[in-house]
């Protein structure tokens, strides 16, 4: 009898040390009290796209570290926080609704593209203010609490073909991009359709997808008998660097364009920096331009003792969001009474009063629909360095 | 009371536990929910669970009780989804009751997973073993890459398809963007709830439990366990194959409903359709006990479950996952650890306190 008392009491505990668990995750919120506006962030730290997750944190962090530094936002410190959704959907509101509980005001997230449409709904359906560093589809933004830091990818992909035809550089234009990235596609389809609008041919499209990006001599040998002038690259660094080099070792010589997924190419292990001699990008940060501004933040960013080969285009544009939210709660007079659906509100009407000077683009605004306005820049690479192109 | 549930067959007790847990972890849910202990992280994570446990379920009927290995089912479970959230996305218009339209996406979804399982069924289930795992995991990987790059659209005149891009469709200007390639459908109506796949999960666990005791299902295992000695006493080996592989498609299907349905956004990617998630859920089954049904639930929700509430431990999270993977491995499926849970069980404990006093039973 008294050993199975035992196993009772043994039982009964071990329940209670399980309930204990789950009630402990209910109560994380609370704590108004304090003088801070709470800034949470998702994106993938872990796994194959952990780079631009982590440039997003590095950049964010350094601008909360500068603000709370300054005074902060209206009076109040910002806390900052970033959850990793491995650049999964369903991990994404995983990550949101842990942030949640964690008593979020403001979400800068997320990071890619596809966990953003799942978590846009979810703020959406909470009335959470969400600003994307660096999630570029077209429909990111489709609720009205949703903001842009970045191009939209169609936006990018007409203001290249805009480019090339306007500064003549090609006439006949081949295409190389990844089938199964809905960066790379969404670039193509929208510069398909600017590039028949300037008179553009487009002799050559050749799809890749993440399955098989390694050799691309077969696309660039179809680019090369078509008699491209010009091959435009709508895809991530590590597989241009691929084809540029594949291009040099077969001896096609021509203009290679790309967009801000080519940032960061020169950094690649094992590339040769002079094979990107002459590629165009049209990217709204890069880390070896000459102005000020660019000057300022890459100074700051390396004297925070953060990893150099992370430093892109994303960590820029998470620099950016984090002071955009400033501007905004300020314009708005954000406080820390207000919850986060009142922050939402107020945010939501300030965001197309602003007008913001940031390292990806100055005097930026924004639409109502929630896309940013601001100029395209060009650069090109010459003597193994970044420079602006007019 | 007591020579009723006497007369029960052992089966049938041992599937109303099942039955019973599941309704009772329902309960404990909707109690917390109702009563605001609950955190909004357990609070999204409950229709993720189910079908998790669904697509354990589903697969333990083609691995535990078909006793072949398949590495496809995520393929069959995003083939549930798409026909699904395209059922969905078209007839919003249409049909506006949320109770009319997802049953109907459930019934979709699960059909055109099982028509599939079905037309993959008939050359596959002629391999056996590693040769079949293999072939699985081919088709899953194909559905997927379709799926992740194909558009449709479609106008007044008919539907288009193109693998290329979303100009090469060429619609009229009434064009209606369905799937958008890479992007997949970006609004998918959020019908799912958590009720709605509690009993999803009821329904899939008690179709499963009865076809294993059912004449079928007894078939089905014969051939699992000789195949010759099943094919002497005259039972159509394909036949049964088929239709334990269909049903296994069917339900996963139903869990790529659930799935679509709870994000509202759709896209076939490596991380949600690809071999990882086909791995991870025989991981699922494999831990549970295979051919338990109850141990797929519940390791499909401690599995589920365990990365999310180890948050708290950022980078080391993933880390920390697979050292318990390890150790749970271990202890469910070690012989020593075999006869430590006999000799510990609660089974035995309670069969120790019921002859303690079995004088007071009799009467």
């Amino acid at each position: 009898m008294k050993k199975s008392m035992k196993k009772i009491l043994a039982v009964v505990l071990a329940l209670t040390v399980v309930l204990a668990c789950f009630a402990a995750c209910g109560k994380n919120d609370g704590g108004e009290t304090d003088n801070v506006i709470k800034i949470g962030s998702i994106g993938p730290l872990t796994g194959d796209n952990a780079v631009y997750g982590t440039a997003v944190r590095n950049g964010a962090e350094l601008a909360v570290k500068e603000i709370n530094a300054a005074g902060g936002i209206n009076g109040m410190q910002i806390e900052f926080k970033m959850e990793d959704d491995v650049c999964d959907a369903e991990k994404s509101v995983n990550a949101y609704n842990n942030l949640i509980d964690w008593g979020m005001d403001i979400l800068v997230g997320t990071v890619t593209t596809g966990a953003c449409l799942a978590v846009a709904k979810k703020t959406a359906a909470d009335n959470i203010f969400q600003l994307t560093p660096s999630a570029s589809g077209d429909d990111v933004v489709s609720s009205d609490n949703c903001f842009q830091v970045c191009f939209t990818n169609s936006n990018q992909g007409s203001a290249s073909a805009d480019y090339i035809a306007d500064n003549a550089l090609a006439k006949k234009v081949a295409v190389i991009y990844d089938s199964s990235s809905d960066y790379s596609a969404g670039i193509y389809n929208s510069f398909k359709a600017e590039a028949a609008v300037k008179g553009l041919e487009i002799v050559a499209a050749e799809a890749f997808t993440a399955d098989s990006k390694t050799d691309f001599t077969s696309q660039l040998s179809k680019a090369k008998n078509a008699g491209a002038e010009l091959v435009f690259l709508p895809i991530y660094a590590a597989e241009a660097a691929s084809i540029l080099k594949q291009a040099n070792d077969m001896g096609f010589k021509t203009q290679f364009f790309g967009c801000d997924g080519l940032d960061g190419m020169l950094d690649i292990d094992g590339f040769d920096g002079k094979l990107a001699e002459g590629t165009m990008l049209l990217t709204p940060f890069a880390k070896n331009a000459s102005d000020d501004t660019t000057k300022k933040f890459v100074a700051a960013y390396e004297a925070a003792g953060y990893a150099d080969d992370e430093l892109n285009q994303f960590a820029a544009d998470a620099y950016d969001a984090i002071y955009i939210i400033k501007a905004a709660a300020e314009k708005a007079g954000v406080t820390k009474e207000m919850s986060a659906s009142e922050i939402c509100d107020a945010l939501k009407g300030a965001m197309t009063q602003i007008s913001v000077d940031g390292v990806t683009g100055s005097a930026m605004s924004w639409k109502a629909t929630g896309e940013v306005n601001k100029g395209p820049k060009a650069v090109k690479i010459v003597n193994g360095a970044y420079s602006a192109m007019e | 009371m007591k020579t009723k549930s006497r007369r029960l067959g052992k089966n049938t007790k041992n599937d109303l536990i099942t039955y019973g847990i599941v309704i009772a972890a329902f309960v404990v849910a909707e109690v917390m929910q109702a009563t605001g202990s609950m955190s909004s992280l357990l609070r999204g994570l409950l229709v993720p669970l189910c079908m998790y446990s669904i697509l354990a379920v589903s697969l333990n009927l083609t691995v535990g009780v078909l006793g072949e290995l398949s590495l496809g089912h995520a393929g069959f479970m995003c083939i549930g989804a798409y026909a699904s959230s395209i059922f969905s996305v078209c007839t919003r218009e249409t049909i506006t009751e949320v109770w009319i339209r997802f049953p109907l996406a459930i019934l979709v979804g699960g059909i055109f997973a099982a028509i599939f399982g079905f037309l993959i069924g008939i050359p596959v289930l002629r391999l056996k073993g590693d040769y079949l795992a293999i072939v699985t995991l081919a088709f899953g990987e194909i559905i997927k890459n379709i799926l992740g790059s194909v558009y449709v659209g479609y106008d007044a005149n008919g539907v288009y398809v193109s693998l290329e891009s979303e100009s090469s469709l060429a619609m009229g200007a009434d064009g209606t963007l369905l799937i958008n390639g890479p992007l997949g459908l970006s609004d998918v109506p959020l019908d799912a709830n958590f009720i709605i796949a509690t009993v999803l999960l009821l329904l899939t666990l008690f179709v499963v439990l009865n076809f294993m005791n059912s004449r079928s299902g007894r078939a089905v295992m014969s051939i699992r366990d000789n195949r010759i000695a099943a094919e002497s006493v005259g039972i159509n080996i394909t036949k049964y194959k088929l239709i334990a592989f269909t049903l296994s498609a069917f339900f996963a299907g139903i869990a790529g409903v659930l799935y679509s349905h709870n994000l509202g956004y759709l896209a076939a990617k490596s991380s949600n359709f690809g071999y990882n998630q086909s791995i991870m859920i025989l991981v699922f089954v494999v831990l549970g006990g295979i051919g338990k049904m109850r141990g797929s639930v519940i390791a499909a929700c401690i599995l589920t479950a365990l990365p999310e509430l180890l948050r708290e431990l950022n980078d080391y999270r993933m880390l920390i996952y697979a050292i318990a993977l390890i150790i749970m491995m271990i202890a469910t499926a070690s012989p020593k650890a075999n006869a430590f849970w006999e000799a510990h069980s609660l089974k035995k404990f309670i069969s120790a306190k019921k002859e303690n006093k079995p004088a007071k039973e009799v009467q």
